[in-house]
């Protein structure tokens, strides 16, 4: 009997919050293996995790006997492999705005503001820092939904730049960005964040988020 | 008659160059707009482009009646689009290892060492900035590299993870990063650049390409 899938996954993770949304939509049942990004020099440097992915980075699913490593690469192959419902319109046209969305998100503003680029960036420089990478992205996004959005991202369906939307916008809050000169950024997030999926995937309802985070 | 496809293109952007190589390889005839990222205080910024791509950045491809950003976005919709000579492997697992390592690179990499960072990060320390960013991701790379390559970076077949590789092996070697600790990276390269494809889309023999660097 096959074994579920293991998700690699820090509560906190924007990255691997866009899995966890995926997984929840597609009703696929895994397991957490919780990798701590802070505790112990980070859990993700040990020798049995780089073993396990290299990039020395969540999220990583374990599935169908093997290892991918990557958010958008993860979520393609679970469209790929379990087709419904789906994640990406089925027009090209659309699929490719879903995905530039999605990108801009993924290679645009989430690894300007992560973990290993603030440590670089040195204390008092992270707040500013991760600001102007979010609002610069932001910036961009807004204007881009504007032609692109009907109750989500890409019209009325569930896509993947959703999935990549809801949690950068959580990462723009921690990081005290104004939101307020995004109002389709918002509308779309605050309509993603009444379904089911992004409440079960949300960060304060992990195994392993900490007793004062939790929902 | 359809006109040709548009690519807005800077002859040294590795994530144009990308793009670039997947028309090549696809036959795909195009017209190429240069746009400058350093002149005029970089035409990127211009009201003109900013309409075009809300994000400022190159590539951006005029297609099919469409305006598309974002590299993979881009080549993923050519894929689709004009399906021969194939980027993206069949099988579903291949295809999620080629895009696990695009996006090593296309996210986790080549954004930590673009244009903009490095105007962020400050005079003097852009080198070692840049070294870090590419060290860091080519470890994790060259691991990688050594389950999935044969005589590319999956298997025998290029595929869009090599279109990622090249253009970033040439901004390492521009930020003068000791290649000596990646052989299988070298070796694929090497064998990458010795294809028509990759020469044709160097940023030596470009439109844009100013004379002095010139093939």
């Amino acid at each position: 009997m096959p074994a579920r899938p293991v998700l690699y996954s820090y509560f906190r993770s924007s990255c691997t919050w866009r899995v966890r949304i995926a997984l929840a939509l597609k009703g696929i049942d895994y397991e957490t293996v919780p990798v701590n990004l802070i505790k112990d020099g980070g859990q993700q440097f040990s020798k049995e995790f780089q073993t396990l992915n290299p990039m020395k980075q969540v999220p990583a699913l374990k599935i169908d006997g093997i290892t991918i490593g990557q958010s958008l690469a993860i979520i393609e192959y679970l469209e790929e492999t379990r087709p419904t419902p789906r994640l990406l319109p089925q027009d090209p046209q659309k699929k490719a705005i879903v995905r530039m969305i999605s990108d801009l998100i993924a290679s645009g503003i989430q690894p300007l503001q992560n973990l290993s680029v603030l440590k670089q960036v040195g204390e008092g420089k992270q707040l500013p820092w991760a600001q102007e990478a979010i609002t610069s992205g932001f910036n961009a996004l807004e204007q881009i939904l504007r032609s692109t959005a009907g109750k989500y991202c890409v019209g009325d369906e569930v896509s993947m730049a959703d999935l990549c939307l809801v949690p950068q916008v959580a990462n723009a809050e921690r990081f005290k960005v104004d939101l307020s000169h995004y109002p389709t950024i918002c509308q779309i997030n605050k309509a993603l964040l009444a379904l089911e999926a992004f409440q079960v995937s949300h960060p304060s309802r992990q195994p392993d988020t900490p007793a004062e985070l939790r929902a």
